[in-house]
Order: C-alpha cells, then structure tokens, then sequence
C-alpha cells in the first residue's frame, strides 16, 4: 500500500520523532510511506478560534496537498486534525459558499485515516510486539485524547496496541476521559480553566506511578508535558507511536532521564 | 400588530430557509415481551428501589393487606369510586369520622385534606421498567388533591394493569385526563445531588399489587 | 396567520432579561476558581450525578435509538413551529385555558403581574421554572408588591440566601449541606436552632416551612416541560411534590413556557419522559410529573393561564447552524459532564443557562453583541462531552465554533488595531497556507532554542502566549524539522511539489 503521511503542523516542528516513528511503523510493514511536500496544517486552530475566512487558504492548501491518486490512504498521528480534515474542512468550505472545495475536501477527508485506526483497521495489526517488533520496557499510562475518543470514535484502538507492546507495563489512568484542558486557544485565552484541568489531569498521570504519559495527540501531549514540567515532575510524555517503533536494536529517544522497569536509566 | 401575530411573523421568518421536517426514526422498543410474574418482579425491584414499600397479594386478600396498612391511620380518605371491596376488612363505623368519601361533586377542602393521615386509590397503569404508577383521575383515583395531601399513600395496582415500557403504558391511557405520574414517594436530589425520600408529596408510598 | 399580513418582521429580535453575562467568562471564572470550597462542592456533585446518569442510561439497550428519535422530534418541531403553535393554542383554549403572548421578558412578566393583580392576591407560590427564571419574573413582581414563593428546595435555598442559582436543575448545586443548614438557620422563620446538616432533616425543614402555604394559596407560577400541539397539554417533571400542590390546590394557574417546548403528539412523550430523567437526575423516572389539559372541572385549578414566551427563541431560531440549541429540555447532563462548568460553576456564565447549553443559548437569543455574551462560546475547551451526553443530540461544539466564527466575524474593520489574536492568525493562516512556507519558517525554528535554558525549557513567553506559561513549559524546538529530515533522506527538497516516496528501506530511526 502506498501511504502518504501528513505530519501536522505541530509534529513536524516540534516533534519530529513522532513522524519518523510512523514512517518506521508503515515501512515495517512492508508499505510506501511518500511525505507530500505542499502540506502544512488541517486550519484546526483557526477553525475552532472563529477565523474562518483564514481558515480557508490552509484547508485548500492541505486538499491540494492531499487530492493526487498516487497513493491509496493518508495517514496522520493525530486523532485531532484528522477530526478537522475529515469533519471541518467540508464544514468550513460550505459555510464559507465554497462547493468545489466541499467536495473534494470531502473527498481528501474520505482516505484519511488517524494511526490507530489505519493500524487495526486497515492493516490489521492486533499485537504490535510480534507484528511490529514493539519493545518498550517502561511503566506507562496513557490518556485518550478527546477527538480521537469523540469525534472519530477510536476507542480503545491505541490502548490495545500499546499493550501488546512487548516489556510495557501499562498502567491505567484515572479518569481517562477527562480533557486535559489544551483546547488549542482555549488555553491561552481561559488560562484559568484550562490551568485548573491540566492540574487534575496531572495528579491522575502521577498517581499512577508511571514515569511516561503517552497520547495519540501530540498538542495534548505538549500540553500535559509543560504543566508536568512546570510542576518539577520527571514525568514525560511520549506519543504512541514513538511507543510502537521502538525496539531492542532502536529504542524510542526519550528526552531526560527515565526509569527502565529493570532499573536502568534510559537516554 | 398584536404580540401574538409579531411572534408568528418573527418564527415564520427566521423559517425562510424552510427547512426540511425529518422523518421520524421510531427504532426505539415499543413493547415489552415480559410475563406477568416477570413484570410484577421488575415493579417491584423497581418500587423498592425508590424506597416505596410493596406487596403481592392475591386480589381476595387486597382487603386484608388495606386493613393492616390504615391500621395506624386516625383517618383515611378514599375516592367515591374505589371497589368498596376492598375496604371489606377496614372496620367501619360511620358516626367515628374515620373515612372521607372525595369526589368532584363533593370534594373535601383542602383544610380537611390536610387533617387526613391516609389515602386509598387504585391506578391506571404501571410501568415495571421504571417503577411508575399513573393515576388518571377516574372514579378509583379521584381528584388529584386527595392522593397528594394526605401523608401516606395506599396505591393498588392490579397485575393486568403493569406495562413493562412506557410506551406501552402511554398507549393505554387518555392523554388529555388530569394525569399524575408517581414514581415512588417524594423525594429530592436539591442537596449534594443525593437523593432523599419524603418532601412535599406523600412521604410514604405504599404499593399493593394485586394477582 | 388568520390577520393581515403586515410585512416581514426584521430579524433578528433579540431576547432581554437574565440572559446576559456582565463580565467576561474568563474574568469570571478566574474569581470563581479561587473559590476552594465552591470547586470541592461542584466536584462531589458533578462526580455524583455523571456515574448516575451512565448507570441508568446504560440499562437501555435503546438510548441511541431514544435520542435519535428524541432530535428528529425536536427538529421536526422547529421546521413547524408555526403550524405547531397554532395548533397548540387553539387545543389548550378548546379546554378551557387562556393564552398569552409575550415579545420579550418585560411583556412576560407585565402579563404575569396582571394576572395575580386581577385575582386580588400579592402571593404567588412557584415551581421551579426556567422561562421565569430568565425574565427576572420574582423581582419584577416583588417590585409590584407581589412576593413569589419559590417552593423547590434547591430554589428555595437560593432564594433564601439571597442568591442567584448556579445550574438549571439544582440551582443551590453549589452549596454544600452544611452551607444549606446555615441559611436556613438564619433565615427560614421558626427553623429548629438543633437543625443538623443530614439532608433528610433539611428536607423535612422546607416542607414544614413551606406546607401552610401550599395548603392556602390562591395563585401558582410555574414553567412547562413539554406542551403536546395535537392536545393543548401541558407537562410539568418534578421530585418533591410541590410542583404537584402548586398545580393542583391553586384555584388560578399561571404558567410561563418558552415557545419551543412543544411536542407534536402524545406519542412523543413517550421518548422525553424516557429520556429526560435519566439525563438529569440519574433516574429511572423522576417521583412526580403531571399534566393537565386545560381545565378540569372539580379537579385543580380553575383558571388557567399559558405565557407563551419568545423573547430572542425567535432569534435563535433565524440562525440555521444555531437552531438547534432550541431543542435543549434543560435536562443538565450537559453541564453535569462539563469539565469547565464542573471548575468554574454556573455563576460564571452569568445568564440563567449556564454550562455547554448555555454557552450557545445565551448568545444565540441575545445576539452575539450583548454585554458579554461573546465571551461565553470560548468558554470550552471543545472536549466534546456535552454531545455526547446530550439526550436530544444537540451538537454543541459546532456551535460554538460556529458562534466564535460569528463573534470574528461581528469584530472585523469595526477595531482600528487588530488584537494581537486576529494579528496572529492572519500570519499563521498565511504561514500554514503552504508547505513551502512552513518550512521555511521551520529552519528559523530552532533560534527558539535560544529562549530556552540549559535545561531545553521555555517557561516564560510574551502577550497572549503568556496564558500557556503561567502553568506550563514548552520544549525547545527541536534542532530539525521532520519536512528537513525527510527531504535530507530522501530525493531533495521539493516542498511544493507532489508526493516524495519513501526509500523503503526499513527502520527509520
């Protein structure tokens, strides 16, 4: 299968790791991954901020980037922005008066898959540590993030995967279906209530005693990662796909110091 | 422009898109397929639940189970067209006052309502999923004041008149009768969103299913 | 319509009354988080209510097909609005009962006013309602010499404490028990001075309190529920039972109801008297609900009176991605389930419908202009589970995001200095609108690193990015982005060009 991968904005600037990890992922598996050059963001944070009229260059240019034949399914580690692409960008293009780009952002939104679900659903993977060589000696918990959950349905997808990672202690969150407070401009614009959210998301991560939060969403995990780190926490968090491509010969690049199960502190 | 036709004018414009009216999707359960025992069992799970007390009887012992529930009651009310039947087992003396008779044509005052312990009623239908009984106001339930100001309420439900779903209950009643439906004693959730029994409304509920 | 047409009224018109938030959400809420005491209580409460609410709803194995019933019905409603009210009015006057009309919350409550006046009393007892509750109704009437009664014990408590309610089904869901006894030491006349906070004590207070007065009055104000088009009846839900002796003991009835709250036939009662309990109280049926079809003779009221209210309803309806707000049955579940209700409580939102509904509600039957309505769509972290939970499947992040595209919208070339928010996203929409351009920016990128101390963190940013650092670090850019990394390992850069395959050549990392 030929996969083209759209990175989002948000992991191709800031967490590069997260995209080469889906590349492993889908090589590993024997498929094309081709990486179309003209795209940059699914227009989300516009969208959900009320700037419409701005929001429509960015989806064009992401149907533009994503409208060729040549590959058969788009893939994208974020339940978040492929929410966006597959629900908003016709949205935003029929409010906006625009029918030609409804239908074929409808139509980009069609093949485009969030990881889990291209995974499990598409690929049938069911057990990653024997289909992907997953490896992750580490105690991790993990929280479902909201669009993944709610708008594209994803269930407990990403959780099943992570737990058939080999050498993973997987430990469940309180609470998990509690926003994390990000939100996007949520966040900046009612500081204190997404402030307040992230402190309860916070105390459930460290009451599970795991030393690594992972996410489908790398703008969650950014989130959840800052206040952990403003709070002194050692902490981190670490998207699932990064989980799923490491391995015994190539473990996934942790930033900091974390506890291996076995004692040993990892890079 | 009189309120009224400035209000329609204001819908019937904010309309001009004249949108679409759906079909209705009515995929929902529509009956029940429980036996009579099944449905007495879920009422009663169900009433209990609310913290409403309840017994089966057979209906030749409706009598006896009245007699021993008015048993603490200084006073009862019952509507005009309750089966005298079953206050066979309730000693009756007329000259002692104990029993008021209510009906639209002779109603008692509220005043009086209120120096009543008790009251009888029948019951239009049950619903066992939810636990609900529906008085609708004709001859064995009376006026809704008499099932609502006395502090003990009797109900009996006879075991053909128990629905499992309320759908199927709704179907068996008039819609445009005064209708009261009673799912268990009073209660409140106003404090901590914890449910207590027993505010305004009877604060004891006392069911009798008859088979 | 049966009179002379007279032209189109000019829509939108706007709703007055409690409707309106006076300061902005986030300044409201950053008072209402300091509140230690009033977050634990909003959290034990919300907590509570949201496991009852799944647990009763998981019993049915038809809820989906309930709450898609229960939309179509609510949308079905609102195509036929007109029809449908015609059609009510002329079933409820068939019974006896007389309808009102009212523009907006003055007219409302100058009709109400009018109808106690004409009885000659300057009591009213009221069940708890909503419509009244916007209209300012118990203020305006005690501006007239006529004291309202509220007889809900949760508005009882409110009112009592001269307070304002905080949640549409439990309005005192912000005092704790022990708060609630205080008040009604203080202020509930002959309350027992040993009064313990045991919320069966409490309840047993109000009805003691309360029971002379449902006994002797002549006059009740109530709200509906539902009100059945093809029969002219009304529906009240209730627990307590002073819905009950308000409907029933009153000799006049006066009821105040917005004019969405219909529902075609009786049929459809069978779906929102299986839904709406279950969304708010958890319960698999509520302790009372009554209906009534106009006057009964012999049996509860003998005059009774309908308020149809618009007041902005109509407005809202006008907005064809909003109308759907209108199908709310003021249930709660969605701000039972709210994570930014459940921290900042309903005070914040400063109209009487708070939570996730009242984010779009309020704004919608105001117009986005009013006071500080335009703050509220934001007020959300689009989390999505108000949806979720709603029983008539309202969707309410869409409409917020829609109503944050409305509030932009109503803002441009009226500011002669873009804020900094519309300044920032007209460059990132021109940024994020080419990928040759993102990956240009992204080779400024690490400069960040920079800003960042030795320990790769940015915890201090400027203007409105200093919302996120007051609580959370940012990482340091990385020192490549993935665009840089990919085009590096694999045939060049061609950033506007068409897909660049993979060399296939196994682990990446």
């Amino acid at each position: 299968m030929k996969i083209a991968l759209f990175a989002t904005c948000i992991v191709d600037a800031m967490y590069p790791a997260t995209a080469k990890a889906t590349v492993a992922i889908l090589e590993r598996l024997g498929h094309e991954v081709v990486f179309p050059g003209g795209q940059a963001c699914c227009g989300q944070m516009h969208v959900n901020s009320g700037y419409f009229k701005e929001a429509v260059p960015v989806i064009a240019n992401h149907v533009a980037a994503f409208e060729s034949d040549d590959y058969d399914v788009a893939v994208a580690p974020s339940g978040s922005c492929v929410a966006s692409v597959k629900h908003q960008h016709p949205m935003i293009a029929r409010s906006c008066g625009d029918r030609a780009l409804e239908e074929r952002a409808a139509a980009v939104g069609a093949k485009t898959y969030e990881l889990s679900e291209l995974l499990v659903d598409v690929l049938g993977v069911t057990d990653a540590g024997s289909q992907l060589g997953s490896w992750f000696p580490h105690r991790v918990t993990y929280h479902p993030s909201c669009h993944g959950m709610r708008l594209l349905r994803l269930g407990d997808r990403q959780q099943r995967l992570l737990d058939t990672v080999r050498g993973i202690d997987l430990t469940p969150l309180p609470e998990p279906d509690q926003c994390c407070g990000f939100g996007g401009t949520f966040s900046m614009k009612n500081a204190d209530v997404s402030s307040a959210m992230l402190e309860d998301k916070a105390a459930n991560i460290t009451a599970t005693g795991a030393s690594l939060c992972s996410g489908g969403d790398a703008s969650c995990l950014m989130h959840i990662g800052g206040g952990l780190s403003r709070q002194g926490s050692s902490i981190r968090t670490l998207h699932f796909a990064e989980i799923l491509a490491s391995t015994e010969q190539h473990p996934a690049q942790i930033a900091g110091e974390v506890q291996l199960l076995s004692g040993k502190a990892a890079q | 422009m009189s309120a009224r036709d400035e209000i329609l004018g204001r819908v019937r414009a904010a309309l001009k898109d004249s949108p679409q009216v759906p079909q209705v999707p009515r995929g929902y359960r529509a009956t029940s397929a429980l036996d009579e025992e099944a449905l007495i069992e879920l009422l009663v799970d169900r009433l209990v639940d609310y913290k409403a007390q309840v017994t089966v009887v057979d209906t030749a012992e409706v009598p006896t189970r009245i007699a021993a529930l008015l048993a603490g009651a200084q006073s009862y009310v019952v509507p005009a067209g309750l089966d005298t039947g079953w206050l066979a087992g309730v000693e009756y003396e007329p000259a002692d006052g104990r029993r008021h008779l209510d009906s639209a044509d002779t109603p008692l005052t509220v005043a009086e309502l209120d120096g009543i312990d008790a009251v009888v009623t029948g019951s239009a239908v049950a619903v066992a999923e939810t636990g609900t009984i529906i008085l609708d106001g004709s001859p064995s339930q009376g006026r809704r004041a008499i099932s609502l100001v006395p502090d003990h309420h009797i109900c009996v439900v006879k075991a053909t008149d128990i629905a499992g779903i309320l759908p199927e209950a709704l179907r068996r009643i008039d819609g445009t009768r005064p209708l009261t439906m009673i799912s268990g004693p009073s209660a409140t959730s106003d404090i901590e969103l914890e449910r207590v029994e027993g505010v305004h409304g009877p604060r004891k509920l006392d069911v009798i299913i008859a088979r | 319509m049966s009179q002379t047409f007279l032209g189109m009224p000019s829509l939108p018109v706007f709703g007055t009354g409690n409707l309106h938030a006076s300061e902005s959400f986030p300044k409201a809420a950053h008072r209402e988080l300091g509140n230690a005491q009033l977050r634990a209580n909003l959290g034990h409460a919300t907590h509570t209510i949201r496991d009852k609410r799944l647990q009763v709803v998981s019993e049915l194995p038809d809820w989906e097909q309930l709450r898609d019933a229960g939309s179509a019905i609510k949308e079905s409603v609102m195509a036929r609005l007109p029809e449908l009210l015609e059609q009510f009015e002329k079933n409820f006057t068939a019974r006896g009962g007389v309808i009102h009309w009212a523009r907006d919350a003055d007219e409302a409550n100058e009709i109400v006013a009018g109808l106690i006046r004409e009885t000659g009393e300057t009591e009213a007892v009221k069940v708890k309602s909503m419509a009244t509750q916007e209209i300012g109704l118990n203020e305006y009437l005690e501006e007239q010499g006529i004291t309202a009664l509220e007889t809900d014990l949760a508005e009882l408590i409110v009112q009592l404490d001269h307070d304002k309610p905080s949640h549409i089904l439990v309005p005192a869901i912000h005092k704790n028990r022990s708060q609630v006894r205080d008040i009604f030491l203080r202020e509930m006349p002959g309350a027992d001075p040993a009064l313990t906070d045991d919320p069966a004590k409490l309840a047993a207070a109000a009805r003691t309190h309360l029971r002379r007065k449902f006994l002797t009055a002549k006059v009740a104000v109530s709200g509906a529920n539902f009100a059945l088009a093809d029969s002219g009846t009304l529906a009240v839900v209730e627990s307590e039972g002073n819905g009950r002796m308000c409907l029933t003991l009153p000799e006049t009835l006066i009821t105040v109801m917005g004019i969405e709250k219909l529902l075609p036939t009786w049929q459809d009662l069978e779906v929102f008297m299986q839904l709406l309990p279950r969304s708010s109280t958890g319960e698999r049926m509520n302790p009372y609900t009554s209906l009534w079809t106009g006057v009964t003779e012999g049996d509860g009221p003998q005059n009774m009176h309908l308020v149809l209210l618009d007041n902005g309803r109509s407005a809202a309806l006008a907005d064809e991605m909003g109308r759907s707000a209108l199908h709310c049955i003021r249930c709660s579940a969605c701000m039972n389930v709210c994570p930014v209700y459940e921290r900042t409580g309903g005070h914040a939102y400063g109209s009487t419908y708070p939570g996730p509904i009242g984010a779009i509600l309020s704004p919608l039957m105001t117009g986005i202009q009013a006071e500080e309505n335009s703050s509220l769509p934001y007020a959300s972290s689009l989390c999505g589970a108000c949806y979720d939970a709603c029983p008539v499947k309202i969707n309410i992040p869409d409409i917020l995001v829609h109503l944050r595209g409305v509030d932009v919208d109503s803002k441009r070339g009226k500011k002669k200095i873009p804020t900094q928010m519309d300044a920032g996203m007209k460059a990132a929409s021109w940024a994020l609108s080419s990928g040759k351009r993102l990956g240009l920016l992204e080779k400024g990128l690490p400069l960040g690193r920079l800003a960042a101390g030795p320990d790769k963190k940015i915890t201090k940013l400027p203007g409105i990015a200093a919302g996120w650092t007051q609580s959370r670090d940012i990482p340091a850019p990385p020192p490549q982005s993935f665009r840089t990394w990919w085009a590096n390992e694999h045939r060049g850069p061609d950033p506007e060009g068409g897909p660049m395959p993979s060399h296939n050549k196994g682990d990446q990392q």
